[in-house]
C-alpha cells in the first residue's frame, strides 16, 4: 500500500457549486426570463453593452443565472461569446438613420426636428413608491391599457430621418467634420489592442467597458484630471438602429444587401472648445466632438464615453484620462473583475518565496 | 451538465490563430507574441492563458495533467482539469512521466520533462518591465532596442537597500541570449530548471493577451551580477518530513500541536512517487499503480 495524497479539490467544488445552484432557488420563486425582460431593462441593456453580445434573451438568461451579479452576466455572456463563430460584419451604417424614441440636445433650445424627452428617469422624483410592494397583474394591464389610449397633443415628427445637431454647428463653420472613414474597423476581439490605438480600438474598448469604470473615469476627467472644460451634449439620441449585411455575391450594392433586424442604441455627441491655430500661426477656438455609442439604453455610461474618447483624442500630458493604455486596458469589466478576484487564489508558493527573501534581507543584515 | 459544444470549447479558427501565434512564439524565443485572447468560462486571471494554450493544443491521443501550486488537487487545477476534460473527453493523469500536456500554475514540475511534452505555464503578468515602467508602448520599444539596464539597476538599488537582491518568484531571465522574460511566477528554485530543457515550455497571459515560449535545449539565464550571483530560495537545514527530500522545493506547515514549522515537498505527485518507492524499498511488496 503506497500513500494516498489528501484528496478533496474535486469535492468541495462540487459542493461550492451546489451551495451556490441552492442559493439562487432556496426561496422557492421561479424568477422568469420574461419578467427580467421586463421589468429589468436597464440591466438587460448594460449587460449586452458590456458584454458586447447583442441578445436580450440571453442577457436576461444571464441576468437570472447570476442572480442579478452584472459582473457574473457580462462574464457569462463574454464566455458564450467565445463560442460563436463571427461570419459577418454588417454594413456601415449613419445612425441617421435611427428610428429615434428619445433626443435631447443641452446645447441648443431649439434644434432642428425638435427635442424628444422618450423614457427617462432624468425627471422623476425619487421617492421609494410603496404602492409597489403590492402591484397586481391586473392594475399593470389596466395602466399600460390607458397609456396606450391617451391621445397626446404632440407635434408631428420624422422620427426616422432627423437631421444631426452637429450638421448645425458645421454650417455655422463652427465644426470641421473629418471625411469619413468605411475601412473595415480593428477588431479588438479578433487582433489584440496595440498601442498607439487607432480610434476604432479605442471606442471599441470603451463601449464594452465596465459603466460604473466607463463613468468614474469620465467623471474625474471632467472634474479636473484630463478635460479642460465642461463639455455640452450636443445631441443624445436613443432609437432603433437598422442592420445591414451585404450580399456576397454583390458585396458593393446596397440595395442587395440583407436586413437583418434592428437593435436599440444610444449615442451621444459632446461639444468641447479646442483652439486651431491655422497655417499663419493665428490661434482661435473652434468646437471638437466626443463620441459614444453602445448597445440599450446607457445614457450616462454613453455621455462618459464621450468624454473619454474626446481626451484620448486629445491628450493633456500628465492626465490619467489622457493616457489610452490607463484608460482602455482598466475599463473592461471581466478583465478587472477576474484579476481582482483571482486574489482569492492560493499564492503559496510566491509567498514562500517572498518569505525566504525578506528572511534572507534580515539575516543579511542592512547595507553598508 | 452535459457538455454539447466544440471539441475543446473554442471554435476552429479561435483554435487555429492561436496555434499559429505558439509557432510564432517558438519561433522567437522569450519574445511576447499578442494574441486575441477568448474569453473563457473561467475567470480572467485563473489561468485562461494557459487553458486556451492547452485547448488549442489538445488531441484525443494526449494525457493531461494540471498542477497549482504544485498540487494536482488544488481546487483551481481541478477546475482547470475539468474544463479540458469535459469539453475535450481526454485522458487525465497526476504522474509527470505520463502527461503529454502539463498545464502548470506556480511550479514546474520536480521530474525533469522530456523531449514528447509540453509545459504550459499560466501567467498573470508577462511584462517583466512592468513594475519598472507602466507604459505597455515603452516596454515594447524597450525590448526591441534590448534596453534592460533597467532590469540590473533594479537589482542594484535593491543591493544598496538590503544588502541583497530582494526578488521574489517571477525572477526575470534572458532568453537564447535576446529577450528579458518573465518565467511567470514561479519560485526562483525553478528558473534553472527552464535552462536547456528538454521539453517544450509554453507561457500563456490571458488578461495581457501574449503568448511567448522557451522552446527545447534553449538557453535561459537569471540576470545577476559577477559578485552578487543569482539565488534560489534557500531550504538549508531544511527537508520534507514525509520523504527526507533536500532538493526539492519544500512547502512551510505548522504542526498545530507542537506549534513548530515542518517542510513538506511541493510538488505532490512527486512526493506520492518518492514515498511509494520508498514504501517499496522497506517492505518489499508490490508496485504501484
Amino acid at each position: 500500500m503506497g500513500y494516498v495524497a489528501v484528496k478533496g479539490g474535486q469535492k468541495a467544488i462540487e459542493r461550492s457549486n451546489l451551495a451556490l445552484d441552492y442559493d439562487r432557488i432556496k426561496d422557492g420563486r421561479v424568477l422568469d426570463v420574461a419578467d427580467i425582460l421586463a421589468g429589468m431593462r436597464p440591466l438587460v441593456d448594460q449587460v449586452m453593452s458590456e458584454s458586447s453580445l447583442y441578445d436580450e434573451e440571453l442577457a436576461a438568461l444571464a441576468i437570472k443565472q447570476a442572480s442579478g451579479s452584472m459582473e457574473e452576466a457580462v462574464f457569462l455572456m463574454r464566455a458564450h461569446r467565445s463560442t460563436l463563430a463571427r461570419l459577418y460584419y454588417t454594413n456601415t451604417t449613419s445612425t441617421k438613420s435611427m428610428f429615434v424614441e428619445r433626443r435631447i440636445s443641452a446645447s441648443f433650445k431649439d434644434i432642428p426636428g425638435g427635442q424628444l424627452l422618450g423614457s427617462a428617469s432624468d425627471f422623476k422624483q425619487r421617492f421609494l413608491d410603496f404602492d409597489l410592494l403590492n402591484e397586481t397583474q391586473e392594475q399593470v394591464r389596466e395602466t399600460a391599457e390607458n397609456f396606450e389610449k391617451k391621445e397626446f397633443d404632440a407635434p408631428v415628427m420624422n422620427l426616422r430621418q432627423l437631421p444631426k445637431v452637429i450638421d448645425y454647428l458645421e454650417e455655422e463653420g463652427l465644426y470641421t467634420s473629418q471625411p469619413l472613414n468605411d475601412r473595415e474597423p480593428d477588431d479588438i476581439t479578433k487582433s489584440s489592442i496595440q498601442f498607439p490605438t487607432s480610434r476604432s480600438q479605442r471606442l471599441q474598448s470603451l463601449t464594452r467597458g465596465q459603466t460604473g469604470a466607463v463613468t468614474s473615469l469620465g467623471y474625474a476627467g471632467i472634474r479636473g484630471y484630463g478635460v479642460a472644460s465642461h463639455p455640452n451634449i450636443g445631441e443624445l439620441r436613443v432609437g432603433e438602429l437598422p442592420l445591414h449585411v451585404s450580399d456576397a455575391r454583390h458585396p458593393d450594392e446596397e440595395d442587395q444587401a440583407y436586413y437583418i433586424g434592428s437593435i436599440i442604441t444610444t449615442e451621444v455627441e459632446s461639444f468641447l472648445p479646442i483652439d486651431v491655430t491655422d497655417k499663419d500661426g493665428k490661434t482661435t477656438q473652434s468646437f471638437a466632438v466626443g463620441y459614444g455609442l453602445t448597445f440599450g439604453q446607457n445614457e450616462t455610461k454613453t455621455i462618459a464615453m464621450s468624454v473619454l474618447d474626446y481626451s484620448l483624442e486629445h491628450p493633456v500630458d500628465g492626465y490619467p484620462t489622457s493616457d489610452e493604455e490607463f484608460v482602455l486596458l482598466h475599463v473592461d469589466s471581466v478583465e478587472s473583475t477576474g484579476f481582482i478576484s483571482h486574489l482569492k487564489l492560493p499564492h503559496y508558493v510566491t509567498f514562500q518565496s517572498l518569505l525566504d527573501g525578506i528572511r534572507e534581507i534580515k539575516k543579511g543584515g542592512t547595507a553598508e | 451538465m452535459n457538455y454539447q459544444g466544440n471539441y475543446a470549447f473554442l471554435d476552429e479558427n479561435s483554435k487555429k490563430e492561436i496555434r499559429r501565434t505558439i509557432l510564432k512564439a517558438v519561433a522567437i524565443p522569450g519574445y511576447q507574441v499578442p494574441f486575441a485572447s477568448r474569453e473563457l468560462p473561467i475567470a480572467r486571471g485563473w489561468g485562461t492563458g494557459g487553458l486556451q494554450v492547452s485547448l488549442s493544443l489538445v488531441g484525443e491521443e494526449d494525457v493531461v495533467k494540471v498542477i497549482d501550486q504544485g498540487s494536482d488537487e488544488s481546487v483551481n487545477a481541478v477546475n482547470i482539469k475539468k474544463m479540458i476534460t469535459d469539453t475535450t473527453g481526454v485522458d487525465t493523469t497526476i504522474h509527470t512521466i505520463e502527461s503529454t500536456i502539463i498545464q502548470s500554475r506556480h511550479r514546474i514540475p520536480e521530474v525533469p520533462l522530456t523531449e514528447e511534452q509540453i509545459l504550459v505555464l499560466q501567467v498573470p503578468l508577462p511584462e517583466p518591465l512592468r513594475l519598472i515602467e507602466p507604459s505597455e508602448r515603452k516596454t515594447k520599444e524597450m525590448h526591441a532596442y534590448g534596453e534592460y539596464s533597467v532590469s540590473w539597476l533594479h537589482i542594484f538599488e535593491q543591493i544598496v537597500r538590503y544588502g541583497k537582491a530582494s526578488m521574489q518568484s517571477d525572477y526575470p531571465v534572458i532568453v537564447n541570449g535576446h529577450y528579458l522574460m518573465a518565467p511567470s511566477p514561479i519560485p526562483r528554485f525553478d528558473n534553472p530548471k527552464m535552462n536547456q530543457n528538454e521539453g517544450l515550455i509554453l507561457l500563456g497571459a490571458g488578461r495581457e493577451k501574449k503568448i511567448y515560449a522557451v522552446p527545447p535545449y534553449t538557453d535561459v539565464v537569471s540576470i545577476d551580477f559577477e559578485d552578487y550571483p543569482f539565488e534560489t530560495e534557500s531550504f538549508s537545514g531544511a527537508a520534507c518530513r514525509m520523504t527526507g527530500l533536500t532538493d526539492v522545493f519544500l512547502d512551510e506547515l505548522q504542526d498545530e500541536k507542537t506549534g513548530e514549522s515542518y517542510y513538506l515537498t511541493n510538488d505532490q505527485s512527486y512526493m506520492l512517487e518518492v514515498l511509494n518507492e520508498q514504501q517499496n524499498t522497506v517492505t518489499g511488496g508490490g508496485t504501484h499503480e
